[in-house]
């Protein structure tokens, strides 16, 4: 469904009516859009064409597969919009891409929660979304979208998805009972030597080694002894992977035998038949993520994908196909046993069992830690 | 007829090379300018620099053991590949050019063929060889040679594999250029006057071909040196070269000041071997080794 003047006219009126906009603004914006109108050339109504595509860049792979085919497949038959894909597999490379290109280039993101919500921000990357064009929102897990709203009052992202960042095992290799007795400890085992592998990321790294040494990711003590253990599991890693594909890879070709790993790559994996336990040992790294909408973009068409997305039969559809639970509500949406049975599922809907990263906390450590990672993955 | 030009008027050649010379200004000169201002601007916070000007990304690079240490790697690597390329690129362009087969064209060609797949997918394809899963490991599994796969995948040795594949087509066609310019006349008067084929080679050929090995042995080192995929994909984090500490200082810690500082440093380091080979081997060479 293309955007008419006349519904942007009724969505100005919308605002106007809730409250959003003050009288002044509302009568300058219809003066402006009357102007226009009596103003315009034939040239100028091709110029400002309603949109006819949005940029979506997301991680691929299966996660990507699955919006496609569940969202944005029917979001474009039902509304002729065209949704253009980029995928990535650092959330850092599409920031470095974001800040080459000009606005607008890019446009929504489906990016890694708070932590590279600042980021964002920082950048000045940010949009502002008006919530009363997304009324699926309110079916949004309230725990998901409050730290959001922390770092900005009026938000520009919407929490989508979450999962953990857990333990992933090959059964031939090691037995649930040993995963669940050593859990963590798994990628420090000197047994697995050459066999561990590990996301290539600074939070990972950090808060697994934070775990194993009996510290609060949130609030950590000694640093000094969290870089000893990074370089631990360095030393006994044969690679640390940089993509969800990637870890499918390793796992699946048995370069590896235990990782931390994507719950929602693992499940795909067990989808595929192969032999890979799961366990998320205690204090297991939780994180969400969002849709993103970046500033420049058309946001009317970028707020109604987004709604269109959140709708519940499209994001459990979603959800099945990705492998990782909803931002939706159970207690307000009725889920589905698959989406019940996914690693992670929070079915209080409180999130409380999952501990995700401290925003501030991780911001204001990022750059130095980042620099010092970067360096231990290179052999310092 | 004052104002008509000639054939070697200056004027006329400046209208020649003119658009060459604006595009190597605008998308070679004016972004490595760009780049070097960069590497004084002043880091924030990831993604955030300010324009306020500091020398310390230069003071970083210059008093950081960290990044001298990969240099100096980078080199080591990068000089390794070449040197293997020249011993292990000679003899095929040898052949090629002594020869006497009919469809010479065609032996050029199965050089060039790698050339019509993806970089990418080419280095990807040693995965699958030199993995635990890969074909070498199965295979002698399977024969019983060995018990446990051999740990081949993510080395530095499965690094200079993948840029010895990637380079060797240069070092080839390098060598048979210069080959083919000898005169094959001195060959046959050298053996005329009394030398066997091996003094032939040593005294006649080789001595001939060196301004063609020396320059795919530069050739090789400057791309072995500045690769960044190779590494990426083949080795493991200790196994990085210059251009992955590039790549995450601005991708990974959104660092561009510093990551501009490091790009300088790898072009000024890499430009000056360049240089140095230009001046005590003329580039004349890589331009026709280039040119097939």
């Amino acid at each position: 469904m293309k955007l008419t003047t006349t519904k942007r006219l009724e969505r100005l009126h919308d605002r106007y009516a809730n409250g959003d906009l003050s009288r002044r603004t509302f009568l300058s914006l219809t003066a402006a859009a009357a102007a226009s109108a009596g103003l315009s050339m034939p040239w100028m109504s091709r110029a400002l064409a309603a949109v006819e595509q949005v940029r979506f860049d997301g991680w691929g792979g299966t996660v990507q597969d699955a919006i496609d085919k569940y969202a944005f497949q029917p979001y474009t038959a039902k509304t002729k919009i065209k949704v253009v894909q980029g995928t990535f597999g650092d959330e850092n490379e599409i920031i470095t891409k974001i800040k080459t290109a000009k606005p607008g280039d890019f446009q929504i993101v489906h990016s890694s929660g708070v932590n590279y919500y600042i980021k964002y921000i920082n950048a000045g990357m940010n949009s502002e979304i008006n919530e009363a064009n997304i009324p699926n929102m309110a079916n949004v897990l309230q725990p998901m979208i409050e730290p959001f709203r922390k770092l900005t009052p009026k938000l520009s992202a919407v929490p989508y998805d979450y999962g953990t960042t857990g333990i992933a095992y090959n059964t031939k290799v090691i037995s649930p009972e040993e995963a669940k007795e050593k859990g963590a400890g798994l990628l420090l085992d000197k047994k697995y030597a050459g066999k561990v592998g590990g996301y290539a990321d600074m939070t990972t790294r950090v808060w697994y080694a934070a775990l194993a040494t009996g510290q609060d990711p949130n609030n950590i003590k000694d640093i000094d002894t969290i870089w000893v253990k990074v370089r631990e599991t360095r030393d006994l890693a044969k690679k640390f992977w940089s993509s969800g594909a990637e870890l499918m890879d390793l796992l699946s070709k048995g370069e590896i035998v235990v990782t931390d790993a994507w719950s929602g790559r693992v499940a795909a994996l067990q989808d595929q038949g192969h032999p890979i336990g799961y366990l998320d040992p205690a204090g297991s790294y939780a994180w969400m993520e969002d849709m993103l909408i970046l500033k420049g973009s058309p946001m009317a068409e970028c707020e109604e994908l987004i709604n269109f997305m959140l709708d519940p039969a499209t994001s459990i559809a979603v959800a099945e196909g990705q492998s990782y639970p909803p931002s939706l509500d159970p207690t307000k949406v009725k889920l589905t046993e698959k989406i019940e049975k996914l690693p992670a599922f929070d079915k209080t809907g409180s999130m409380k069992a999952l501990t995700f990263a401290d925003p501030v906390y991780w911001a204001t450590n990022e750059d130095a830690w980042t620099k010092q990672w970067d360096r231990i993955a290179k052999g310092a | 007829m004052k104002n008509r030009w000639t054939l070697y008027d200056p004027r006329l050649a400046w209208m020649l090379i003119a658009p060459v010379l604006l595009l190597l200004i605008f998308f070679l000169v004016l972004p490595i300018a760009v780049m070097a201002v960069y590497t004084f601007f002043t880091f924030v916070t990831a993604g955030v620099e300010t324009s306020a000007l500091t020398a310390a990304n230069w003071h970083e690079f210059l008093t950081d053991s960290y990044y001298h240490g990969f240099l100096l790697k980078t080199l080591r690597v990068g000089a390794m590949t070449a040197l293997l390329c020249g011993v292990l690129g000679y003899f095929p362009a040898y052949f090629i050019w002594a020869t006497s087969f009919k469809h010479k064209w065609l032996l050029l060609l199965l050089l060039i063929v790698p050339f019509w797949i993806s970089f990418t997918i080419r280095t990807f394809s040693w995965i699958n060889i030199l993995g635990e899963q890969g074909v070498i490991n199965v295979a002698l599994i399977k024969m019983g040679i060995i018990s446990e796969p051999l740990p081949m995948l993510y080395t530095e040795g499965a690094v200079i594999m993948g840029l010895l594949h990637f380079l060797l087509p240069y070092m080839i066609l390098n060598v048979y250029v210069s080959l083919e310019s000898i005169d094959r006349t001195l060959i046959s008067a050298a053996r005329s006057m009394g030398c066997t084929s091996a003094q032939a080679f040593r005294e006649v050929t080789l001595p001939l071909s060196l301004p063609g090995l020396a320059a795919g042995l530069l050739l090789c080192f400057v791309l072995a040196a500045g690769s960044y995929v190779t590494p990426q994909l083949l080795g493991s984090g200790r196994d990085a070269l210059f251009g992955n500490l590039i790549y995450d200082t601005i991708m990974s810690e959104l660092n561009w000041p510093m990551g501009a500082t490091l790009s300088i440093v790898l072009f000024v380091v890499l430009g000056f071997f360049a240089a140095i080979y230009t001046r005590y081997m003329g580039m004349s060479q890589i331009v026709k080794g280039l040119g097939g």
